[in-house]
């Protein structure tokens, strides 16, 4: 009776780490590393003679050309 | 500042190619090399829809991570872009992109592949911003003139969207709001301003009665 009760115990204590193994699955998602850019450096485009390094000029212009791109602002809706 | 991105609504693409033509009249694009194309699904059924696509400028791009010459490097503003002098054309970043966006100009009677060409944003690369070098070989830097990536700004029905994540998102956002979702989009009553509750049709909606 005892055996047979050890056999239950370690049947179940079986089925539960059988049941529990997909939980440590690793993820499949590969994930990317950059490497570290090799050529030439590359200047922002606020330095350039047209902004003279107003990054806050610059970025005002984008977001005026890009507002133009909402035709409800841009010709009422 | 965000990043730069692109947005294409399929709502509004009518697969013109007019971002496809503005991109290659623009950089001097060589025969063969599409850095922007049109994707139609569901050709000439219901549901029919298309959009634009190019390289997205992938915040963790993968064409970066599999480059065995480093030669892609990302721009303060969020442009993914590289260096073709240290490019040696194999080809793995095209194998990389989800979006097929990398493209290789053949040359010569065998096809030899040259070095890899995509949408820069039209922010150039690495050469002096403006210079005759850095327009023969990325095109024109439109970015460091203050304007949007030309296939976005030539768009006539503005379904290619491009510029700041932020605000092009709002732009979105908004336009969703006015036109609505569904039937709402291109309903009847959207497309000949149907009163909403005054009872009476217009003669466009009253079902054409002939005399």
């Amino acid at each position: 009776m005892k055996a047979m009760r050890s056999i239950f115990i370690v049947a179940i204590a079986a089925g539960a780490a059988l049941a529990l193994s997909a939980c440590g699955e690793r993820p499949q998602v590969i994930t990317y590393k950059q490497g570290s850019y090799q050529g030439k450096p590359d200047t922002p485009p606020w330095n350039g003679a047209q902004w003279g390094g107003n990054k806050q000029q610059w970025e005002n212009a984008i977001h005026q050309r890009a507002q133009d791109q909402n035709e409800y602002k841009r010709i009422g809706g | 500042m965000a990043r730069m991105k692109f947005l294409c609504d399929a709502e509004r693409c009518i697969a013109c190619n007019g971002c496809v033509t503005a991109c290659k009249q623009e950089n001097d694009v060589p025969w063969g090399v599409n850095r922007r194309r049109v994707v139609s699904m569901n050709v000439g059924v219901p549901g029919e829809r298309s959009i634009s696509v190019a390289c997205m400028h992938c915040s963790d791009a993968p064409c970066m991570a599999v480059c065995p010459v480093d030669c892609f490097y990302h721009t303060e503003e969020g442009v993914v872009l590289h260096d073709k002098d240290l490019c040696i054309g194999c080809g793995y970043c095209f194998y990389a992109c989800p979006f097929g966006a990398p493209q290789f100009p053949q040359t010569g009677a065998f096809g030899v592949r040259g070095k890899m060409d995509k949408c820069t944003f039209c922010a150039g690369g690495p050469e002096p911003d403006g210079s005759q070098a850095e327009f023969e070989k990325y095109g024109r830097n439109r970015l460091a003139e203050g304007k949007l990536p030309a296939c976005a700004e030539m768009c006539s029905t503005k379904a290619l969207l491009g510029g700041d994540g932020n605000t092009i998102a709002d732009i979105y956002r908004d336009r969703v709001l006015h036109r609505g979702k569904g039937a709402e989009v291109w309903g009847w009553a959207t497309a000949y301003k149907l009163p909403p509750s005054n009872g009476t049709k217009p003669a466009a909606a009253s079902g054409g009665s002939k005399s």
